[in-house]
C-alpha cells in the first residue's frame, strides 16, 4: 500500500516553535505535578530550566481530573515492608520489590503536603466516628504530619473530600513552574493543549533521548522541545478494548477516557524496555456507571454476592485454589473477579453489592444525625470521583440504603498505578540490600534510554501507587532527572530529523484529509482514508475478540493472539491513512496510533508468557494455570520502531521480602 | 453522561478572554460555534462526565444528560462549586431530591506557596533517597 506523505501541498503548513529546556515534563497529571514541584527546587539554584507540556489544562488533567474520594496509598502507622507484601499479593506474586519499597518509603511526604496545601482530609473523632475535612479542622484535629489520625477505609487508604484534589496539586505545581520560569528567564515554561506525538533520539548518542514533538490543538503550531532529560508521565491506555457500552456510553470508561496509551507509545518508540505489559486491570465496578466500590467494600463493609445471596469468594474458593494455587489465598483483585465470573457464567447473576444491608447494619449503631452523615458519605464517594454513577442511581431511582446495586467486571485497561502494573523497566533506587546490581543504573526511575525517566502509570511491575504514589514517584523522577542533567552538563541535544520532516509526519493526517475530502459528497465516507473514530472501533474489535476482551470472557490463546496480531499489523499499516478534519481530530489520530502500539505490546507479552498469571483479568486457554516453576519471572520487551520488530525475554524474579 | 449546553444561558463567554468550558475540558470536547457564539460538546461519546465544564461555567449553562446506553431519562445531578465547598443537588427520575454540601479545600484559592518554610536542597544528597524536604522512611 502506498504511504501518504505530507508536503503541505493541501493543508496549511504550521508554524514550528522550538523550545529549549533542561528538563521536559511530558504530562500534567499527578506524577507530572510531582516532578515539577520537586524538580524546581533542585533546578533553581543551578539555573536549570524546567518545561511542562500537558495536552489538557493542568487544573483538571490526568486521572484525577474529576477528583477522588480517597487517597489509596498512605503508609502512616503501617510498615513499608507490609505494603510491599500487599502489592505483591494483589499482583499475583510479580513486582519490582525495590521500586515498590522505594515508593512506600516516600509516599507519605506528598500526602502531608497535599493537606498543607488545602486538601481536606477526614479525621477520626474522639468517639471513633469520621469527621470531614472541615469538621476535623474545626475540632482542632492534628494534621497528618503532626500525628493526626486519618479515617482509614482500608489498611492503606484514607478518606478525603477530594473534589478539588487535582486543582490543589496543580496549583502547587504551576506555582513551582512559575518560580522556575522567573529564576531562569524563560518566556514560557508551562504549555497546555499541546499534544506530544513522538520522542526523538540524539543524533550522536544512539541511546539518548533528545527531543519531543507535538502540536497545539488550538492553533496551527508544532512544538519541538529539545531537552537534556525528560520525565514522561503521559498515562496508561483506556478504550483500547471494546467497552461494554458502545454508543455515547463508551465515554464512561472506568479510567479516564483521555488516557490514550501515549505514555507507553512515546517510550516504546524511543526503544525503552517494557516490563509486565501482559498485565491489565479489569476492575469490578458498579455496572454501567463504573462507580467506585472500594469505599463500599472497605469503609461501609458491604458484601458482594450472587443473586442468591451467596458470597462467591467463599463458595468458589476451593475450586479456584485447586486450579490456581496459593495466590488464591490473598484474595487479590484478579482472583475475586475470577470467582465472580464463575457465578456469572453459571447464570447465578446479577452480582450485587449489598449496599442496603451494609448501611442498615451501620445505622444500628448511630443516631439520626450520624445516619444522615453516613448517607452523605456514601453519596460523596461517587460525587467526588464518579459523578455519573450518582446520576445513574438518580435516573434509576436507586436508594442504596434500601436496595442493592449490580456490580460487574469492566473491559480491560492498561495501567501501572492502580491495581495493574503494565509499564517500563526502570532503574531502581540502588540502596536497598538484596536486589541485583543491574536493576539500578545510576538514576532512579530512568528507563533503559538515557535521559528518559518514567513515572506514574507507565512504570512497570509496581502497581498500587495510586494518586499519592504517582505524585511521590514524579518527585523521585524529577529529582533524579536533575541529577542526570547536572552529571551531563556539557550535553547539547541534537536530532537527525529536520523540522520539515517532523512537521510533515505530525500533520500527515491533515494533509491526507485535505487531499481527498472533495472526492466524495460526504467527507466521512471516503475510500482513501480512515477517520480516527473508525480506526479506534477496529482496534477495539480486534483486541476484544482476539486478545481476551469481554466478548470471550477474557479468554485468549496462542492461536487467537497470533491471528489478532496479524490483523493488528494491517491496522498499523492502515494508520498511515488516518485522516483529520481539524486539530481536534488530529489529536484523536495520534492518540489512536498510541493505543495501537500499547495494545500490540500487551498482546505480544500475553503470547510470550505461557500461563494465566492473572485469572480474572485474562486467561490463556492453552495454559490455564499459574505456573510458578516456569513463569515466576518478569517478561520484558523492546520495540524497534525503525524495523517494526520486537524482542521479548524472561528476567528472573528476585524476592527480598519474605512471604 | 455527556454534557450539553443550554442555548438560552450560554453567552459564549463574551466577557472572558477565553471560553471557560473549552479551557477546562480534559478531553478537548467543548468547543465554540463561532456563528452562534455558543459552546457545544463536539464528541459526546468521548465525554467522561467529569463535570469540569459544568462546574466552571460562569452562566451555569452546562448540564449533563445520562448516557442513553443505560440511563433512563429523568434524573440529573447539578453542582454549585464555591471557593471552599461544593453543593450538589440530585434529582431522581421519580422527582425526589437530595442535597449535599462537601468541603473542597481548607485554604484560599491561589494561596499555595509551595516552598514556604521548607529547607533548601542539599546537593550532596541528590543521589540518595528522600526529597529536598525530608528523608525517606526507614524501618
Amino acid at each position: 500500500m502506498e504511504k501518504e506523505t505530507c508536503t503541505f501541498s493541501y493543508c496549511q503548513r504550521p508554524e514550528i516553535v522550538e523550545v529549549e529546556t533542561d528538563l521536559l515534563i511530558i504530562g500534567g497529571g499527578m506524577s507530572a505535578c510531582g516532578a515539577a514541584f520537586e524538580g524546581t527546587r533542585w533546578a533553581n539554584p543551578k539555573g536549570l530550566r524546567i518545561v511542562m507540556v500537558d495536552k489538557a489544562a493542568t487544573d483538571r488533567s490526568g486521572a484525577v481530573a474529576m477528583g477522588l474520594s480517597a487517597i489509596n496509598t498512605y503508609i502512616g502507622e503501617n510498615k513499608v515492608e507490609d505494603y510491599v507484601k500487599y502489592v505483591r499479593g494483589d499482583l499475583m506474586g510479580i513486582i519490582r520489590e525495590d521500586i515498590v519499597f522505594d515508593l512506600g518509603r516516600h509516599v507519605d511526604n506528598s500526602v502531608h503536603l497535599f493537606e498543607e496545601w488545602g486538601l481536606p482530609i477526614w479525621k477520626k473523632s474522639d468517639d471513633g466516628f469520621s469527621l470531614d475535612g472541615f469538621q476535623s479542622r474545626d475540632a482542632g484535629k492534628a494534621m497528618l504530619k503532626d500525628g493526626g489520625a486519618p479515617v482509614r477505609s482500608g489498611k492503606w487508604q484514607i478518606m478525603i473530600n477530594g473534589e478539588s484534589y487535582k486543582v490543589i496539586v496543580a496549583e502547587a505545581a504551576k506555582r513551582a513552574l512559575e518560580i522556575n520560569r522567573q529564576a531562569t528567564g524563560m518566556a514560557q515554561n508551562h504549555y497546555e493543549r499541546v499534544f506530544i506525538v513522538k520522542l526523538y533520539k540524539d543524533a550522536n548518542q544512539p541511546n539518548r533521548v533528545a527531543a519531543a514533538a507535538g502540536f497545539s490543538v488550538r492553533e496551527n503550531k508544532i512544538y519541538l522541545f529539545k531537552a537534556k532529560a525528560m520525565c514522561l508521565g503521559a498515562g496508561g491506555a483506556v478504550n483500547v478494548f471494546r467497552p461494554r457500552s458502545v454508543k455515547e456510553g463508551q465515554g464512561r470508561a472506568w479510567y479516564p477516557v483521555w488516557n490514550s496509551g501515549s505514555g507507553y507509545a512515546l517510550g516504546m518508540q524511543a526503544g525503552a524496555e517494557l516490563t509486565m505489559m501482559e498485565n491489565r486491570f479489569v476492575p469490578a465496578r458498579f455496572k454501567d456507571g463504573y462507580g467506585p466500590v472500594g469505599a463500599w467494600f472497605l469503609f461501609f463493609k458491604a458484601k458482594a454476592t450472587n443473586a442468591y445471596g451467596e458470597d462467591y469468594c467463599v463458595t468458589n474458593f476451593e475450586a479456584t485454589k485447586e486450579k490456581y494455587g496459593k495466590y488464591t489465598d490473598k484474595l487479590g483483585t484478579a482472583i475475586r473477579n475470577h470467582m465472580m465470573m464463575i457465578d456469572m457464567k453459571a447464570g447465578k447473576g446479577p452480582i450485587y453489592m449489598n449496599t442496603h444491608t451494609a448501611m442498615q447494619e451501620l445505622a444500628k449503631t448511630m443516631d439520626a444525625k450520624r445516619i444522615k452523615h453516613l448517607e452523605a458519605e456514601a453519596w460523596e464517594d461517587f460525587l467526588d470521583m464518579c459523578i455519573g454513577q450518582a446520576g445513574l442511581w438518580a435516573c434509576k431511582n436507586v436508594e442504596p440504603d434500601k436496595e442493592p446495586s449490580e456490580i460487574m467486571p469492566t473491559e480491560p485497561y492498561l495501567l501501572g498505578s492502580h491495581a495493574g502494573c503494565a509499564g517500563f523497566w526502570v532503574s531502581g533506587p540502588g540502596d536497598i540490600a538484596g536486589f541485583p546490581a543491574e536493576w539500578s543504573w545510576g538514576y532512579n526511575r530512568m528507563s533503559t534510554v538515557n535521559g528518559l525517566f518514567m513515572m506514574g502509570d507507565i512504570v512497570g511491575a509496581s502497581g498500587h501507587k495510586f494518586s499519592s504514589g504517582s505524585h511521590a514517584e514524579g518527585r523521585i523522577a524529577g529529582k533524579n532527572a536533575i541529577a542526570f542533567i547536572l552529571d551531563n552538563a556539557s550535553y547539547t541535544p541534537a536530532i537527525k530529523q529536520t523540522n520539515d520532516e517532523i512537521a510533515g509526519e505530525l500533520y500527515a493526517p491533515y494533509e491526507t484529509f485535505e487531499k481527498y475530502k472533495a472526492h466524495t459528497t460526504d467527507p466521512f465516507m471516503n475510500p482513501h482514508y480512515i477517520r480516527p473514530a473508525n480506526l479506534q472501533a477496529r482496534l477495539q474489535k480486534i483486541s476484544d475478540e482476539y486478545f481476551g476482551g469481554i466478548s470471550t470472557w477474557y479468554m485468549t490463546s496462542k492461536t487467537m493472539l497470533e491471528e489478532g496480531l496479524k490483523q493488528l499489523e494491517v491496522l498499523k499499516e492502515d494508520s498511515a491513512k488516518l485522516a483529520a478534519g481539524n486539530l481536534h481530530e488530529l489529536m484523536r489520530c495520534w492518540e489512536n496510533y498510541h493505543r495501537i502500539l500499547s495494545v500490540e505490546a500487551h498482546a505480544r507479552h500475553i503470547l510470550f508468557r505461557q500461563e494465566s498469571r492473572y485469572p480474572g483479568y485474562y486467561y490463556r486457554g492453552d495454559f490455564d494455570l499459574v505456573d510458578d516453576n516456569d513463569w515466576k519471572c518478569f517478561v520484558n520487551s523492546t520495540y524497534n520502531a525503525e524495523t517494526n520488530t520486537w524482542e521479548l525475554k524472561k528476567v528472573p524474579y528476585v524476592q527480598v521480602y519474605a512471604d | 453522561m455527556p454534557s450539553y449546553v443550554i442555548t438560552e444561558k450560554c453567552d459564549g463567554c463574551k466577557a472572558q478572554d477565553k471560553t471557560a468550558c473549552q479551557y477546562i475540558c480534559p478531553n478537548d470536547l467543548m468547543t465554540l460555534n463561532r456563528d452562534l457564539m455558543k459552546a457545544y460538546n463536539q464528541e459526546p461519546d468521548q465525554c467522561w462526565e467529569c463535570y469540569n465544564c459544568v462546574k466552571i461555567c460562569p452562566q451555569q449553562a452546562i448540564e449533563v444528560r445520562g448516557y442513553q446506553d443505560f440511563n433512563p431519562i429523568g434524573g440529573n445531578v447539578i453542582p454549585m462549586r464555591g471557593t471552599d465547598s461544593i453543593m450538589w443537588t440530585i434529582k431522581f427520575r421519580n422527582g425526589s431530591l437530595k442535597r449535599f454540601k462537601f468541603p473542597i479545600r481548607t485554604t484560599p484559592e491561589g494561596s499555595i506557596d509551595p516552598y514556604k518554610g521548607l529547607p533548601e536542597v542539599d546537593y550532596s544528597k541528590i543521589k540518595q533517597s528522600g526529597y529536598f524536604n525530608g528523608s525517606a522512611r526507614t524501618e
